[in-house]
């Protein structure tokens, strides 16, 4: 086999793969006991999805698609940091106001 | 076009062992007992198999602009990842999610003091 079609069998398994541990990442954001742990399996969601796009752009020959998963990494680090952030406002305000929520 | 060869086959297996790594983390995510080792797997694993996939992706390009564009978001996923994962699990423990049974040290418990 030549090293284009290497390639493109690649790119099948890696779809394959990347769907099953999709799954699982969807498994844990329907289960998560808590908001954070369905925060942390979005976030995974969106590191997944980057790499999704990578093997699309592969498969296709497109490399346009590189700048729609950057453009999906900076989305997902700015949502978990918002998503982090209302975690930590969410709480309710101590007694005595000790404590700052930064 | 021998080199390209070379170049589709390493990509082939960047892009195997990227797959590989979002497996981990997805299984790790999902049999972990709690949260913070849950986030342990899925910012540290996934970190790596989004990057392979781009390395994948730029080299199979065999463009320099395009590898370039790769690189910049290897660059990006590498400094974001941690600084989210530090985030949540601040704000994770600050708002009283507790780790699990096996965790000793706690650095952050409110209930003891602070030394800083």
């Amino acid at each position: 086999m030549s090293g284009a079609e290497v390639l493109l069998h690649a790119t099948t398994v890696s779809l394959v793969v990347l769907t099953v541990a999709m799954a699982l990442a969807v498994v844990r954001l329907v289960r998560g006991p808590s908001l954070a742990d369905r925060i942390l399996a979005l976030d995974l969601i969106t590191t997944l999805a980057i790499g999704y796009i990578a093997t699309f752009a592969i498969r296709t020959g497109f490399a346009l698609y590189l700048d729609i998963a950057i453009a999906i990494g900076l989305v997902g680090f700015l949502s978990t940091v918002a998503f982090a952030r209302y975690l930590l406002s969410r709480r309710l305000p101590p007694a005595g106001g000790a404590e700052e929520s930064r | 076009m021998i080199l390209a060869g070379i170049v589709y086959y390493i990509a082939a297996i960047l892009l195997l062992a990227g797959c590989l790594f979002a497996l981990l983390a997805a299984v790790g995510i999902v049999r972990l007992p709690d949260l913070y080792t849950r986030m342990h797997a899925a910012s540290k694993a996934g970190a790596v198999a989004a990057g392979m996939a781009l390395l994948a992706a730029g080299l199979a390009s065999l463009d320099v602009a395009v590898a370039l564009r790769a690189i910049l978001g290897i660059l990006f996923i590498l400094l974001t990842t941690p600084i989210s994962a530090h985030l949540l699990a601040r704000a994770a423990l600050l708002a009283g999610i507790r780790p699990g049974a096996e965790t000793r040290v706690n650095d952050l418990d409110a209930n003891e003091p602070r030394q800083d």
